[in-house]
């Protein structure tokens, strides 16, 4: 009886855009000048997004945050490759992803400042509700897809999670049925590094997140995470794929610069000489190298959009700030309709408040 | 004596079971390096090192089920689950498993394990931070379920769990983790599980509680025109029914005072306890709880929790019937 080799993988990254902003003319996806300037727009909003609400926070006018900050490559390039019939599945890193494909940033911020209205998605957004339980929400991503495929529609669902998304058991649960039924769906692993204070290398010890997807017959690939272009290129060839039965693990490889959340001392656990050395790969300094290379940008225009980001996010809060919840909120969802007991305590409360 | 808050009264608690026994592990995420997410470990990597202080996967059926194993195989694993909102993939575990193992092998194997959990609401949290599901928890025959109020009863409280022969879950109220602070002595003590304890003397209404709601039967209590006994449960399963039986005696006025939802809550054991003991009462038991819906997010969150007002409208309006 002979040892033979019955199987060999490999594991693929793409990269196209350069930390120097210098981009692989072969590999660049096909998207018009416009596109990259929403593209970039998206990317600083997020981080205007993230400043702002770091800051009322920080004066106890919103609840705890959890920042994007050095991850709005993994986080716009892929949802920027949806189409509007397609399913975003997110995780709680992802509120520029949530924006990109149809929230508002006044609900997003509503939702961060603790008002459970700021989870009422627009109608025609085919967005879920942020997961805070860890890859609980994978699970759903496939069955949406499943629903999508028996229902012979041409969408495919996008979930995103983080490395620590991986260890729970849902992660396998997820994949597997991905593959076993060859769902249309795409799953984003954002490997930022961390899962709070653990770094990625205590977390697994497989090389890479992307090969993953060998031992559940689906696609991997892994993608320089603090590179745009090639971050949508993978989703969206990724997605194409998934309409066609093929399911992909993406493994953005970023970093996550700011602390875990507003609750987090980063300090405690890791290195500042490592945090500096991603400043340099830095994804939103890199598209504005490529795009004043082309003319797209300048520091005038840079300031204008800046501008107009704090200005909409501000408008943003005044409207959350200015129309709080009201106390019978509470009750309303629970079920289509209230049972008898739940309505006898709604009324209890209403004499009370 | 030092005066600590409750995650410092736990803390050395820790530090000394592990002194005492090389066997207690400590396992968890963020537990080591990073202290725990609440500081509760804070410091005992260091003393004790990366073999028995261990920063785990985001792994919660992972954690508990290996618990298991590691009791199994003649450990004391200490596992910390960073939110109880977070115990559920490890639910099954905890009841399939933890709970049935000394049964199942008729006595051969135990899990000497406790789970501990920050729980409950009051600290602007993200969803799934405020839960008090600890009524699921003590259905499940095999596992005890500890509720401590304050820093002096949880150190006490914390060192009997681990030396205990069972599986405990320790549910420790996030809200008092540091707003309250008190002496606690540096030695070593035990408070035995399933001791409840009266915490202030009265004689027209009893108010039951455990966690943070202990506070606020305190509070209505001091505001009430009524003389208010109040029994923190400490334990809630196995609980103290000896204790609550002679106050009810006493009094002839109960309050069940708790902030996990209504319907299905511990409230409700311990007032059916209360009717089948036969005790005559003046008025019928009352559950003070939380109203049967998902816990809200901060902006509405004061809507939900009880406080002392309600508390001291349910006593009132006893006291008129
Ligand atoms: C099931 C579960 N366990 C624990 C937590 C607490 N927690 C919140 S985020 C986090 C780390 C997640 O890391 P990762 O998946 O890498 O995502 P990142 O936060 O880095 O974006 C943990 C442990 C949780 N939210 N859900």
């Amino acid at each position: 009886m002979p040892l033979t080799k019955i199987a060999e993988f490999d594991v693929k990254k793409l990269e196209i855009l350069s930390p120097e902003g210098k981009a692989d003319e072969k590999l660049m996806p096909r998207l018009s000048k416009k596109d990259i300037a929403e593209m970039y727009r998206l990317m600083v909003l997020s981080r205007a997004f993230d400043e702002k609400a770091i800051a009322l926070q920080r004066q106890g006018r919103l609840g705890t945050y959890v920042p994007q900050l050095g991850q709005e490559a993994s986080i716009i390039g892929p949802a920027y490759a949806l189409s509007k019939k397609d399913w975003l599945v997110p995780s709680f890193r992802e509120t520029g992803a949530m924006i990109a494909h149809g929230c508002s940033v006044e609900m997003m911020m509503r939702y961060w400042a603790g008002d459970e209205r700021g989870s009422l998605m627009p109608k025609g957004a085919r967005v879920l509700p942020v997961a805070i339980p860890v890859s609980t929400q994978l699970p759903h991503a496939a069955g949406i897809a499943w629903g999508m495929k028996k229902l012979k529609e041409r969408s495919a669902v996008m979930a995103y999670f983080g490395d620590g998304g991986t260890s729970p058991g849902d992660f396998h649960e997820a994949m597997n049925l991905a593959g076993v039924f060859r769902l249309p769906v795409v799953f984003v692993c954002q490997n930022n590094h961390y899962a709070i204070s653990l770094p990625v290398e205590r977390q697994t010890a497989s090389k890479t997140i992307a090969q993953k997807a060998i031992g559940y017959g689906i696609q991997g690939v892994q993608v320089d995470g603090n590179d745009i272009f090639a971050a949508y290129s993978a989703a969206k060839k990724a997605l194409e794929d998934a309409k066609n039965g093929i399911p992909t693990l993406i493994e953005c490889l970023t970093y996550r610069m700011g602390d875990h959340t507003t609750s987090d001392d980063s300090k405690r656990y890791r290195d500042e000489k490592e945090v500096k050395e991603w400043a340099k790969k830095d994804p939103v300094a890199r598209l504005e190298k490529y795009m004043a290379d082309r003319k797209m940008l300048n520091a005038a225009l840079k300031e204008k959009i800046i501008k107009k980001c704090r200005a909409i996010i501000e408008k943003a809060v005044g409207d959350v700030e200015s129309s709080p919840p009201d106390a019978e909120d509470i009750f309303r969802y629970t079920y289509a309709e209230m049972d008898e007991s739940l309505k006898e305590q709604a009324e209890g409360f209403r004499r009370r408040v | 004596m030092p005066r600590m808050a409750m995650v410092e009264a736990l803390n050395l608690a820790l530090k000394q079971e592990m002194k005492k026994d090389k066997r207690v592990l400590l396992l968890g995420e963020d537990v080591g390096k990073d202290g725990g997410v609440f500081r509760a470990s804070d410091g005992l990597l260091k003393k004790f090192g990366a073999e028995r202080v261990i920063d785990t996967p985001v792994s919660e059926s992972g954690i508990v089920g290996a618990s298991i194993g590691l009791a199994i195989a003649g450990f004391k694993p200490v596992a910390e689950i960073q939110f109880s909102g977070f115990l559920p993939p490890a639910f099954d575990q905890l009841l399939t498993h933890a709970a049935r193992m000394r049964n199942r092998s008729r006595g051969r194997y135990a899990v000497p394990m406790v789970v501990r959990c920050p729980y409950g609401g009051g600290v602007r949290a993200l969803e799934h931070h405020s839960e008090s599901f600890e009524a699921a928890y003590a259905h499940i025959p095999g596992l005890k379920v500890v509720i401590p109020s304050r820093p002096y009863d949880a150190k006490g409280l914390l060192a009997s769990a681990i030396r205990g022969p069972d599986p405990v879950l320790f549910m420790e109220p996030k809200k008092v983790y540091r707003s309250v602070k008190e002496e606690v002595p540096e030695k070593e003590y035990l408070i035995p599980l399933g001791k409840a304890n009266i915490v202030r003397h009265g004689s027209d209404v009893t108010v039951i509680a455990w966690g943070a709601m202990v506070k606020t039967a305190l509070e209505a209590a001091e505001q009430s025109q009524y003389d208010i006994e109040v029994i923190d449960l400490r334990t809630i399963k196995p609980f103290d029914k000896k204790a609550i039986l002679e106050s009810a005696g006493k009094t002839g006025r109960v309050i069940v005072l708790h902030e996990a939802v209504k319907t299905g809550g511990w409230g409700a054991e311990i007032a059916a306890s209360i009717a089948e003991s036969g005790i005559r009462l003046k008025a019928p038991v009352k559950r003070v709880a939380s109203p049967d819906v998902i816990v809200p997010l901060l902006k509405s969150e004061d809507f939900f929790f009880p406080n002392a007002k309600t508390v001291l409208s349910a006593a009132e309006e006893m006291m008129r019937k």
